[in-house]
């Protein structure tokens, strides 16, 4: 099990987000959190970051890491990317993915996998020198997986990666995860309002609602449940 | 212990400031007691704008000045009695107060706070600039006579100087807290607090701002005139950087929204400075520097908050 | 004509200084939001150390060599005891601290070392001016110090990994800690380098106006005005303003208003830049889609 979420229970100063949530992500293969605007998605992700104060215990490859700075726990190798993606405006792209390897000491490792974004990504090279904050949406969501697997993580968290951008670009985006997933035995946990795309790449769904979980299965399973789908996906 | 609650007390604490002192203290104890007015309608008058409406000013000094010398240039060069200077120093002061925070308006925090910073820094300068030397007197600045008491009153020219000025400070003080706890007062809480809500309110945010800076710079004036006509001496060197540093440090320690603070804070920046000087030329310094450290982390609210907490405890 | 040129080249010499200060400050304000009001004390208690050293005996440059560290840990610690806690406090707060350790340094300054004017050696002797009498010894030295001081931050922040964190870091500090940058250990740094760069400035200033612990106050007055003139989120353009501001400066106090209202041009210049064009001459505004 790489990561083992129990009981976590979150809150922003009075406010709590998140009642009791117990959940895994196994070595290899995306999971998915599914739910509307509000459900505690974008809080789970910070919890495991520790990006906000939590109760409850969340294991790493078997180690607790509630309580370590984030830093900390981007060092372990759990990248990243934030709802709205994070670009550092400022700087440039290159800049930006340089600054994804900061906790990497092998030159070489990370000279091969900017090569590999850059395939993977061929826009990003063509833009090395802009400025991060000029490029278009879609193009700072690609720099900000770009920028996460350049940390070569073991796990992946990504924020809505659909969030504000043209179907034909989240089609492109979600395409390429599913051959980064398939290529490097990396664990994604993706957090999505758009159910059926995430489900699409997904091996395994957890759907929240104001911060508790009302169902869990293998993301084919639910697939294929049209009444599932209907009564709590709303597709 | 209801004393101090009850509504008479401000009353009854006037009366017995106001007689006290004239029966005991010393003269040179009754200048100190009169510095201590002035300096409480100064920082009162940052209270204002800093404490109440948010505007962060180190400059405060500048309108000091400007109140100081409008107060001994019409004594000493036209013969106007020292009580008829004030309402002209007031008028002036609120003035240059509204046009100084015309350009503030379009400075968040940090920069009103810089560019007051510069007023005070370019204040002993501008005094001293050798255009206004046949009024100003230059570095050497002008001397001004003490007034007696009028109507043959028996007191003597500290003693009725003291009533004098605390008569003008129980003026402006009653002043300021009618203004405080009524909408002006609301308005101004809220522009600090709440911009955007304030805006939306509808309340005119440039409109209060400008005039609050308007009636901090009169406030703050009138305490220079009484503090020149109470040393009977003005020179530039007196009005920088460190006068104004002062105020704020009497504002801080005193708790920034609070009108009864204003008190504590002049309390503290006549009394405690005089103290420390014993120890060293630099310790009023150390002094205040640590102290404006230590109540930003442990009392922000200054010492009003803490006299509010206490209160708040059943004794 | 002589006079001018003279005017000029000591504008560029003391343009440096408030290069140097202009360019403290902004580190510090694209990391924070705040105006550090103490820059300038903090540099003139590292000239009074470097001092110290010269008098027990220290050759110059050795003193200059401790100073500059010594500086360094005072202002990573200060960040990281007084500042850090602070990070979220409003306007007033901030300010209120700053003005603490302002007066805090002065007060200290002149305890231990008194108010009287001390001269502060020049490392590039009296000698005679050089190129026709138009640059003295210690205007020329100074000068490149000054240069080689800011050429070799802005390699810094270009060209190394710590420097690109510590930029990432005062830019978009949650993406930061994201990727594993310890952003705050980036701040400390940030006001130690701060901290430094205002020591060597409160050392190639000093043997011209004389060291007392009131040296600084004017030096950060035109800091103000050359950071803002150049843009305040702009290193380069700060470090540009306070070059201009310099040559403002020595021009306007030698033709227009007299050297009595100084400091006064640098108050007009806040002034003006702030309601005519806050963002300064060269500061960016960002064109953003997203």
């Amino acid at each position: 099990m790489l990561l083992e979420v129990k009981s976590l229970h979150g809150a922003y100063g009075e406010s709590k987000v998140l009642h009791g949530l117990d959940f895994v992500v196994e070595e290899g293969g995306v999971t998915t959190l599914l739910g509307a605007n509000g459900a505690g998605k974008t809080t789970t992700l910070r919890a495991i970051s520790g990006m906000i104060r939590t109760q409850g215990e969340i294991l790493f490859a078997g180690r607790p890491i509630q309580g370590m700075a984030t830093e900390a726990i981007a060092a372990l190798g759990i990248a990243h990317v934030p709802d709205g993606r994070g670009t550092f405006m400022e700087l440039t792209v290159e800049e930006n993915l340089r600054l994804g390897s900061y906790t990497r000491n092998d030159k070489a490792g990370v000279a091969t996998d900017l090569a590999r974004m850059f395939d993977l990504f061929p826009r990003l090279n063509e833009r090395l020198h802009q400025q991060a904050g000029t490029l278009s949406g879609g193009e700072q969501q690609m720099l900000a997986i770009a920028r996460a697997m350049l940390l070569r993580p073991k796990l992946l968290l990504l924020d809505e990666p659909s969030f504000g951008l043209a179907p034909l670009i989240v089609r492109e985006i979600f395409e390429i995860l599913g051959r980064i997933v398939k290529e490097s035995g990396l664990s994604i946990l993706v957090v999505e309002q758009n159910a059926s795309l995430a489900l699409a790449i997904a091996d395994r769904a957890y759907l929240l609602e104001t911060g508790r979980f009302v169902m869990s299965g293998a993301a084919e399973d639910i697939r294929k449940d049209e009444t599932l789908r209907r009564s709590y996906l709303g597709y | 212990m209801n004393l101090i609650t009850s509504r008479y007390f401000p009353w009854v604490f006037l009366v017995a400031v106001a007689v006290l002192p004239l029966m005991f203290a010393s003269d040179y104890k009754l200048f100190q007691f009169t510095m201590v007015v002035v300096y409480a309608i100064a920082v009162l008058g940052l209270n204002l704008l800093t404490g109440y409406n948010g505007q962060v000013s180190l400059g405060n000094g500048a309108f000091y000045a400007i109140g100081a010398y409008v107060t001994a240039i019409m004594m000493d060069k036209w013969d106007i009695p020292y009580w008829a200077t004030i309402p002209f120093s007031a008028v002036i002061c609120a003035g240059v107060g509204f046009l100084i925070g015309l350009p503030a308006l379009r400075l968040g925090g940090m920069y009103l706070a810089l560019t007051t910073f510069a007023l005070a820094v370019a204040t002993p300068q501008l005094l001293k600039y050798k255009l206004f030397d046949d009024y100003t007197g230059g570095v050497q600045g002008i001397v001004i006579n003490k007034p007696d008491a009028p109507f043959g009153l028996p007191l003597n020219p500290d003693q009725w100087l003291y009533l004098f000025a605390l008569t003008v400070g129980a003026i402006l003080f009653i002043l300021a807290t009618n203004l405080v706890r009524g909408r002006i007062g609301r308005a101004m809480r809220a522009i600090r607090d709440q911009p955007l809500a304030a805006e939306a309110m509808g309340i005119d945010i440039a409109m209060f701002k400008t005039r609050t800076f308007a009636l901090s710079a009169m406030f703050t004036g009138i305490a220079g005139s009484l503090g020149a006509i109470t040393i009977q001496f003005v020179a530039p060197d007196a009005f920088g950087v460190p006068l104004s540093l002062t105020f704020f440090v009497g504002m801080v320690v005193g708790g920034g929204a609070s009108i009864g603070g204003a008190i504590m804070g002049a309390l503290f920046i006549q009394f405690i400075p005089n103290i420390a000087d014993e120890i060293s030329k630099a310790a009023p310094g150390a002094v205040y520097g640590l102290i404006l450290i230590a109540f930003m982390f442990l009392l922000p609210g200054g010492l009003a908050s803490l006299i509010r907490i206490l209160k708040r405890k059943p004794a | 004509m002589d006079g001018f040129i003279h005017q000029i080249v000591s504008g560029i010499a003391s343009g440096g200084i408030y290069a140097s200060v202009a360019l403290a400050l902004v580190m510090i304000y694209q990391a924070t939001h705040h105006v550090n009001f103490a820059q300038g004390e903090m540099a003139m208690f590292s000239t009074y150390i470097a001092l110290t050293l010269i008098q027990a005996g220290v050759p110059y440059w050795a003193a200059f060599c401790i100073t500059v560290p010594v500086s360094f840990v005072i202002g990573a610690l200060i960040q990281r005891v007084v500042m850090e806690p602070l990070a979220k406090a409003p306007v007033l707060a901030s300010v209120g601290v700053f003005i603490g350790l302002l007066l805090t340094f002065n007060s200290v300054a002149g305890w231990i070392f008194t108010y009287t004017l001390k001269p502060f050696p020049s490392p590039f002797g009296e000698g005679k001016p050089l190129f026709g009498g138009f640059v003295s010894r210690h205007e020329l030295g100074s000068t490149a110090v000054t240069l080689v001081v800011l050429l070799s931050i802005w390699a810094f922040f270009r060209f190394t990994k710590l420097g690109l964190a510590m930029r990432a870091a005062a830019y978009n500090p949650v993406s930061s800690r994201l990727v594993g940058v310890p952003v705050n250990k980036m701040l400390a740094l940030g006001w130690g380098l701060a901290a430094s760069i205002g020591a060597i400035a409160g050392m190639m200033v000093a043997p011209v106006i004389f060291l007392d612990p009131n040296m600084m106050a004017g030096v950060l007055l035109y800091a103000f005005a050359g950071a803002l003139l150049g843009g305040i989120t702009n290193p380069l353009g700060a470090v540009v303003g306070g070059f201009i501001v310099g040559i403002i400066e020595n021009l306007g106090g030698a033709y227009v208003v007299g050297t009595e209202l100084k400091l006064t041009t640098a108050l007009f210049i806040i002034v003006v830049v702030l309601t005519v064009k806050p963002a300064g001459l060269f500061g960016k505004t960002l064109v953003s889609r997203v």
